[in-house]
């Protein structure tokens, strides 16, 4: 049987504030556990939450980025249920009136189309706290410093029907949600993370079949194996004549399994109800159209402009509005180079493998975008050749200084000077006679390939240091000469 | 609406508490009787009325997003009933 | 000391009759003298409060004294005191000490009160009686066979029987007016969200109210002065200049209107206590007001709708109390759910367990809109029905309470006959318009008090109202020492 993969997508983003959303604690990442924290968010008896309006005002930037209803009267419920990271044994949540309502975005497929995700809802809660499962004689250790943090969480439509396209809407996501600034997106830390609600049906059923829910997945990486595997594990069962369970599972990445969640297991009933230390939201149009004229250009629009301004390929174009601090980096390398060509290939190439490498983000490259571009004015005037530019960025990632004092002091100045480069395309000819008679002998379309091995010669003898260019017009030159 | 001792036991799960046989059947009686109360309730049209929670219909006010409060833990901390390397201890929790 | 009025205590210290640090030392030395007959305390603060005295001296020295400066007070022991055991009255919260103030706390602090003890209290807020409390019932100092009220029974008790000139309280559902009543006091619930609930251990969040208890119309005025005004950190806290509640205390009632609603004089009312209040009203009438016979259709309403309304809200309030980070924790918890079922089941006492299970069963399921949103709905046309009686008069006037005090352990088997008791005050809370009680009369040797009830932010108009009742009444000047004190 064939079939349809139905995914629908719950992300949950960090809001960027700077305290928490219902407290004034500091919000931050990695300090020393529970000195972050207030009586609020420790929910000490008679402490009461004060809404943070830099929290409503991200929420409702996000809501006008994806074109959505925004909720002029929300309302924080509470979502009753004990655990140990839920110190008030409720999470302050919206349910019926949140703050943005319907919206969607548009992902690229990977054969160029474009297609349409529904966005159902986007509301905001606090954070849990964390259990530290190492093992203090044998109880768990919890951490409330992320206690209150602001979240939103984004609710899809189950609009995905592969992998890929659960990736590509949540890699939109993050490029939306980093380019609008509300959050910094980074993954590792849990800014970012997502819940995949992964069902299946046979192809053409209407009906959607019994879906699981996919917990807790922090990486674009594991998005894709997560629900590949689950999928593969739900068709295994309806293929052999079973039937799948709703449930909460976890993906575990180093056995690249899902597994159902054990402390999930017993069916909730959260009892949401208003809550009545909060009070409704009320926001005007005036309220909203202002954070409207505050959107910086988002992603897709600043793709388009990538390719009918900058000439850039709709992949490189994607890649590089993929956050606004590559866009922001990439557009300053332009600014100093004036070559969007070279500076995309640079940015999303070489620079790219660095960061990979050492997996930083842009904004923490040791290369400054002025660099990176006066590295490229080098190769556009002819000064260094490719490799010799490869060598002054290792050297400018490693060590850092001045591109013009690397290029001097490492001797990586091409050689240009055509009587010198004639002089070694003569010598390398002269030595390799048997490849050279192989090259006359050779038909006419199989020389070019050939050409390669007297490059390389030359490249050789000149210690990498010669204009590229000029050598493989010298040697055709005197090859084909000789035939 | 009487409530069994089984009702009973579902919604003390719910709320965390621990019930004796004795409890189940005691609460069960009293809270029968309190819903029964509740019932006087649903004589009542309310159909045109506004659910109130809060009785001045009065909306939320804004806090300015700054850090007001550092790190408190050792007030804290020392009235936990069980805490160890500044970090609430409880048994071993089950993901 | 016995029986001083606040008012009376901040003229001997002004006038240097005596230092604060000495009215303190003899306040809780009596205390610990005469309370094991009532046990209206469950904690003094004796170091503290001596403490706080002499810094009120000093500042006394210095030129710097208000009215409450060196006045000792009693606190309900739900507001959360800093480095002194704050309990609710239960084994959950036995030895919890806060690191923090409440709002109101802070408030009487800056004003230079002194806060002498803890009283004793229904666990949590949650009684009319104070046979809830983990540290034993509350006697009524005007008969030791009658139950003070609830829930603030302690602070009731505790100035009744002049153990201190005033004491603060919190009003969910009577639990200020209530114990006033029936302890021959002065009490005002506030307009909701004019006191701070800001460290004031929450129990229906939407219904709470604090406020105090004395002996006149004038010292509540002079306490409620102190403890209200807006908080930032108390989302509900209106934002609404705070008048002086002692300015208007001499204006006349000429012209005033006074509704008697229908519902408040029904079969359930005890005819005695009807009685009293009738010739309360007359008196009122004697003073230049007019008085308009007015109905709240929806008034038993109240009391099904409350007890939906503040269990549910309580059985997410109280889900705090886990034993992880504060509070009671059960011994040798084998697992999580061991942990939290065996510490909230020791923890708390019979009613409050009732009232979470009451509430989680409204909230749960399939029962959310029968009886969460019903009874939202029906606090709405309790709320008309206000709004539309105060448009036709200024006050509302009628009983506390259908019977006085009550015997001790005449109710504690049957919650629904205790529930019934609230009939009259409930519905001040459901719509968040300010209530209070001033002594009206006794029958058979127990207080009754008269209820007046006013519109939003109307505290100043009612407690004009109560002094000038009590201008011309002795009512409130009686003392259970006056008396022959029963059952002693």
């Amino acid at each position: 049987m064939s079939w349809e993969i139905v995914i629908g997508l719950e992300i949950h983003v960090q809001l960027a504030t700077k305290s928490k959303l219902f407290s004034g604690a500091k919000v931050g990442f990695g300090a020393e556990p529970n000195t972050q924290t207030t009586l609020v968010d420790l929910g000490m008896p008679g402490s009461l939450p004060v809404f943070n309006e830099e929290a409503l005002r991200m929420a409702v930037t996000f809501g006008t980025a994806i074109d959505a209803e925004i909720g002029k009267h929300s309302v924080f419920a509470r979502k009753n249920y004990f655990y140990p990271d839920s110190p008030k044994g409720y999470q302050t949540s919206q349910m019926d009136h949140p703050i943005v309502g319907m919206g969607h975005l548009d992902i690229q497929l990977e054969d160029g189309s474009t297609k349409r995700i529904g966005v159902t809802r986007a509301h905001l809660e606090e954070d849990a706290g964390k259990s530290l499962h190492d093992d203090f004689d044998g109880m768990t250790g919890i951490d409330l410093n992320r206690s209150s943090t602001p979240l939103l969480e984004i609710v899809s439509e189950p609009d995905m029907r592969s992998a890929k396209e659960a990736v590509a809407y949540m890699r939109k996501m993050h490029a939306i949600v980093t380019t609008i600034g509300i959050s910094d997106g980074n993954m590792a830390e849990g800014s970012m993370r997502c819940d995949a609600n992964v069902s299946i049906r046979p192809k053409g059923q209407q009906k959607l079949g019994t879906r699981a829910e996919l917990k807790n997945i922090n990486s674009f990486r594991f998005i894709e194996r997560a629900i590949n595997v689950e999928v593969e594990r739900q068709i295994d069962i309806l293929e052999d004549g079973g039937k799948i369970a709703q449930e909460t599972r976890l993906y575990d990445a180093d056995k690249n399994e899902t597994r159902p969640m054990r402390s999930k297991e017993e069916a909730n009933d959260y009892r949401y109800f208003p809550c009545p230390d909060l009070l409704p939201i009320k926001i005007d149009d005036a309220y909203i159209e202002a954070i409207r004229h505050t959107l910086p250009e988002l992603p897709d629009q600043r793709s388009a402009r990538f390719m009918s301004q900058l000439g850039l390929s709709q992949y490189d174009a994607e890649v590089l509005s993929s956050s606004r601090t590559l866009a922001d980096y990439f557009e300053a390398v332009v600014a100093v180079c004036n070559d969007a060509k070279l500076s995309a290939n640079w940015v999303t190439g070489e620079l790219a493998r660095y960061m990979n490498q050492h997996n930083l983000e842009i904004d923490a490259a040791p290369v400054s975008a002025t660099q990176l571009g006066q590295l490229i004015n080098r190769i556009k005037d002819d000064t260094i050749n490719g490799k010799g530019a490869k060598t002054v960025l290792d050297e400018l990632w490693n060590q850092a200084g001045e591109v013009d004092t690397i290029i001097a002091t490492k001797g990586l100045k091409q050689v240009s000077d055509i009587g010198a480069i004639e002089n070694m395309v003569d010598d390398v000819i002269a030595a390799n006679s048997k490849q050279v008679q192989q090259y006359v002998d050779a038909e006419v379309e199989k020389r070019g390939k050939m050409l390669g091995f007297f490059m390389g010669q030359v490249m050789k003898a000149s210690q990498g240091s010669a204009n590229p260019g000029q050598v493989n017009g010298l040697l055709k030159k005197k090859l084909d000469a000789l035939c | 609406m009487a409530l069994e001792n089984a009702d009973i036991e579902k919604i003390a799960v719910l709320a965390r508490l621990q019930l004796t046989d004795n409890d189940a059947s005691d609460y069960a009686n009293s809270i029968s009787s309190i819903l029964e109360l509740m019932e006087q309730m649903q004589q009542v049209d309310t159909d045109g009325a506004t659910p109130l929670s809060n009785p001045h219909d009065a909306t939320q006010r804004l806090r300015k997003d700054e850090v007001t409060c550092g790190n408190q833990r050792d007030a804290f901390m020392a009235i936990a009933p069980a805490s160890e390397e500044g970090l609430y201890l409880v048994p071993k929790v089950i993901d | 000391m016995t029986h001083k009025t606040l008012v009376q205590i901040s003229k001997d210290l002004a006038a240097g009759r005596y230092s604060s640090r000495e009215i303190t030392q003899d306040i809780i030395a009596d205390i610990k003298a005469r309370d094991s007959i009532y046990n209206s305390f469950i904690s003094l603060s004796e170091d503290l409060a001596l403490a706080q005295a002499d810094a009120a001296d000093a500042s006394r020295i210095a030129g710097d004294a208000g009215i409450l400066t060196g006045v000792p007070f009693a606190h309900k022991d739900l507001f959360c005191t800093k480095g002194h055991a704050t309990t609710a009255a239960s084994k959950m919260l036995e030895n919890f000490v806060p690191p923090y103030e409440s709002t109101v706390g802070q408030r009487l602090l800056s004003a230079g009160a002194v806060c002498v003890g803890k009283t004793n209290m229904d666990e949590f807020a949650m009684g009319s009686s104070n046979e809830n409390s983990f540290f034993g019932a509350v006697k009524n100092p005007w008969d030791l066979t009658a139950v003070p009220g609830g829930s603030s029974g302690g602070s009731a008790a505790a100035v009744a029987a002049g153990l201190v000139p005033a004491a603060t309280g919190t009003d969910t559902g009577g639990s200020i007016r209530q114990p006033a009543s029936f302890c021959n006091l002065t009490g005002i619930k506030p307009t909701y969200g004019r006191v701070s609930r800001f460290g004031i251990i929450a129990y229906a969040s939407s219904l709470d109210q604090a406020g105090p208890l004395c002996q006149t119309a004038e010292d509540a005025a002079i306490m409620l002065n102190a403890m209200a005004g807006f908080d930032e950190q108390d989302s509900t806290s209106i934002q609404q200049a705070t008048p002086d509640f002692s300015a208007d205390l001499n204006l006349p009632l000429q012209g005033l209107k006074v509704g008697l609603p229908k519902e408040f004089f029904g079969p359930g009312l005890n005819s005695e206590v009807a009685d009293c209040i009738m010739m309360a009203v007359k008196k009122i009438e004697a003073l230049g007001a007019q008085i308009i016979d007015i109905s709240l259709p929806n008034l038993e309403l109240s009391i099904p709708a409350y007890y939906v309304i503040a269990p549910s809200e309580a059985s997410s309030n109280l889900s705090r109390f886990d034993g992880v980070r504060y509070g009671y924790r059960c011994d040798q918890p084998k697992d999580l759910m061991d942990l939290y079922c065996r510490s909230r089941a020791e923890g708390f006492g019979t009613e409050v367990k009732r009232r979470i299970m009451v509430g989680t069963y409204a909230l749960s399921e399939g029962y959310y809109d029968a009886y969460y949103v019903k009874a939202q709905r029906i606090r709405r046309l309790i709320k008309d029905d206000f709004t539309r009686a105060l448009s036709q008069v200024d006050v509302i006037m009628g009983p506390v309470a259908p019977t006085p005090a009550f015997n001790l352990g005449s109710n504690t088997k049957d919650p629904v006959a205790m529930y019934l008791e609230d009939i009259y005050t409930l519905s001040a809370n459901m719509a968040g318009i300010p209530a209070m009680s001033t002594p009206a009369g006794f029958v058979n040797g127990r207080p009754v008090g008269l209820h007046i009830m006013g519109n939003y932010f109307a505290e100043a108009k009612l407690l004009n109202i109560a002094h000038q009742y009590q201008q011309v009444t002795d009512w409130h000047l009686q003392t259970p020492t006056s008396n022959q004190i029963k059952g002693a």
